[in-house]
């Protein structure tokens, strides 16, 4: 397994505020990775300066091996990013606010028709495709984002609070997607969230971000071992409480 | 840029308040045209030999203002409105985020969207022009010579030039400003300041800086003058109407001054006055259009230097 995302001593300061405190991360091809923390801590700064949108004050990051502030356009092309409350353009259809992200990943027209219809099949949306997304529902537009990031065909999806206000069944579905998409297609997924249990439903490893410092690092039992002790069950509630007081 | 340019020109041509406006504007055009045609007509019963007439049709104020009054104080109104909300309602409606995540450059966003405006203010302004010529040949019943064409060409420039102005000012206000309705009054604030207080705010800077102590001294009076013309340019209003008035009538060679000229003084004058050739009036003109188009593009350029540094992430 290689690493797909490598960070060393990431760092991000607006004037005197750190934003983001020497990160050193590394997630593995094909894994799906929880990134958690408190709001503010840091989670979305991190994700901007993967994507190259935001430049580091200091330290470096790799995403598939290339320099983001580099080649962010090599790395933009491979990488899905959904980002916090997705939006579209409420005037168009699903579809055609699919064809757009198409002609804007120069998407040849017909592999891009092509690529749209797999892309609504698989988040379960096929039958809506032609209504205006204003007419959408919350957990229909989130799915759409989805699919919005799968029609190039990426390496890695970059989730900002995929399942932030969706219902239960919501959450669930898209819960479902997103295991599915990493098990049947090899997808990796980067997944920044504060709902814990859904977190742990589906990563395989998870990263605690606090005042933007990472805290820790690794699988939800490696962490109970560390912090509640070896009797506890894997409890990722608790073990977040814990960091989240001590910090 | 392509596909983005290509996508704002659908949303220009199918939104409703572009449509509003531009049928508004061709309304009032084609009403101000036939009226300063018919009235033309009558007027040119009596001459033997008129010349340039066809472009009086755009130039007469029949009885209302002429065309080219119209266009160029509402002609702004078309660049603020394709433009005030460019980026700050992608922000609102958080596709900008995901706009830029794309594998595209930052500026494909801006020059996309400034060029998809440019685009529509000319198709609009052609047709605009090409159906209040039909309607002169109607009802005046001239037809332009190759000079008129020309000049009439000229004038389209400019004015598109004019309304890129607008379009670049309120596309740096929907940079800057957040929210829609902030961003759009702040540009209408400054229409309605260059294009109908500049008289009033360059006489009191001519009046701080060159007093008229003496109302008989010409010479006090000349230097008032002359400081009131140079800060009225300032506004692109003023450098657009100077312009327009000069390419589109020839009788015109600098914009009128100060010297008030009694009723014999002015018959005199008139006889020796011939058309200016076009290249004359061309070179007249041309500092004007150089003005023009730099403040088009220092408007579009710090825009386009506020959009490259934002943040993307403060959504």
């Amino acid at each position: 397994m290689a690493a797909i995302i490598q960070t060393e001593g990431l760092t991000r300061r607006y004037g005197a505020q750190t934003a983001v405190d020497g990160l050193t991360l590394e997630i593995q091809e094909g894994e799906i990775f929880g990134f958690l923390g408190p709001n503010g801590a840091g989670k979305t700064t991190t994700i901007l300066m993967l994507l190259g949108l935001t430049e580091p004050t200091a330290g470096r990051a790799r995403v598939l091996g290339v320099d983001p502030t580099h080649d962010p356009l090599l790395i933009k092309r491979q990488v899905g990013y959904l980002p916090e409350n997705v939006g579209f353009y409420d005037d168009m259809t699903g579809r055609e606010n699919l064809r757009f992200m198409a002609e804007l990943n120069r998407i040849p027209e017909d592999r891009a028709r092509a690529k749209i219809e797999e892309a609504l099949t698989i988040v379960g949306l096929n039958g809506e495709g032609d209504k205006l997304v204003g007419a959408y529902s919350r957990g229909m537009r989130q799915r759409l984002g989805i699919a919005e990031l799968l029609i190039k065909d990426p390496k890695l999806l970059i989730l900002d609070e995929p399942t932030l206000g969706l219902d239960p069944d919501g959450v669930n579905k898209m819960l479902d997607l997103i295991s599915s998409l990493n098990r049947e297609r090899g997808i990796t997924v980067m997944l920044s969230s504060h709902q814990l249990e859904q977190v742990q439903r589906i990563c395989h490893r998870v990263g605690i971000m606090i005042k933007g410092r990472l805290v820790a690092l690794g699988t939800i039992e490696e962490l109970a071992k560390r912090k509640l002790g070896d009797a506890a069950g894997p409890n990722l509630q608790e073990i977040y409480m814990r960091y989240f007081k001590e910090s | 840029m392509w596909t983005i340019c290509r996508k704002e020109l659908a949303d220009h041509f199918s939104s409703t308040r572009f449509l509003i406006l531009f049928c508004l504007i061709l309304m009032v055009a084609l009403v101000s045209t036939y009226m300063a045609a018919s009235g033309l007509r009558e007027a040119l019963e009596g001459l033997s030999k008129p010349s340039q007439v066809f472009l009086m049709i755009y130039t007469t104020p029949g009885k209302f203002i002429s065309l080219v009054q119209f266009i160029a104080f509402f002609g702004p109104l078309l660049g603020i409105v394709m433009g005030f909300d460019a980026i700050n309602r992608e922000r609102q409606h958080r596709t900008l985020a995901k706009l830029v995540s794309q594998p595209i450059f930052r500026d494909a966003v801006i020059n996309g969207k400034f060029l998809a405006g440019v685009i529509t203010v000319s198709v609009a302004m052609v047709s605009l022009l090409l159906l209040v010529t039909g309607l002169g040949f109607l009802t005046v019943g001239v037809v332009p010579g190759p000079e008129e064409i020309a000049r009439l060409v000229i004038y389209l420039v400019i004015s598109v030039a004019y309304v890129s102005f607008w379009l670049g000012l309120a596309i740096l206000f929907s940079i800057l400003f957040r929210s829609l309705a902030t961003s759009a009054l702040a540009a209408v604030a400054l229409w309605v300041f260059f294009s109908f207080f500049i008289g009033f705010a360059s006489d009191l800077v001519a009046n701080a800086l060159a007093p008229v102590n003496n109302p008989r001294d010409p010479d006090e009076l000349v230097a008032n003058e002359r400081v009131a013309n140079a800060a009225s340019l300032v506004s692109p209003a003023v450098l657009y109407s100077q312009a327009t008035s000069t390419i589109l009538d020839p009788y015109r060679r600098t914009h009128r001054g100060l010297i008030v000229t009694g009723l014999m003084e002015r018959i005199s004058l008139e006889r020796f006055q011939s058309p200016l050739p076009l290249d004359q009036s061309l070179a007249v003109v041309w500092p004007y259009l150089t003005s023009l188009a730099a403040l088009t593009l220092i408007c579009f350029g710090v825009g386009y230097v506020v959009f490259m540094r934002q943040e993307i992430r403060s959504v």
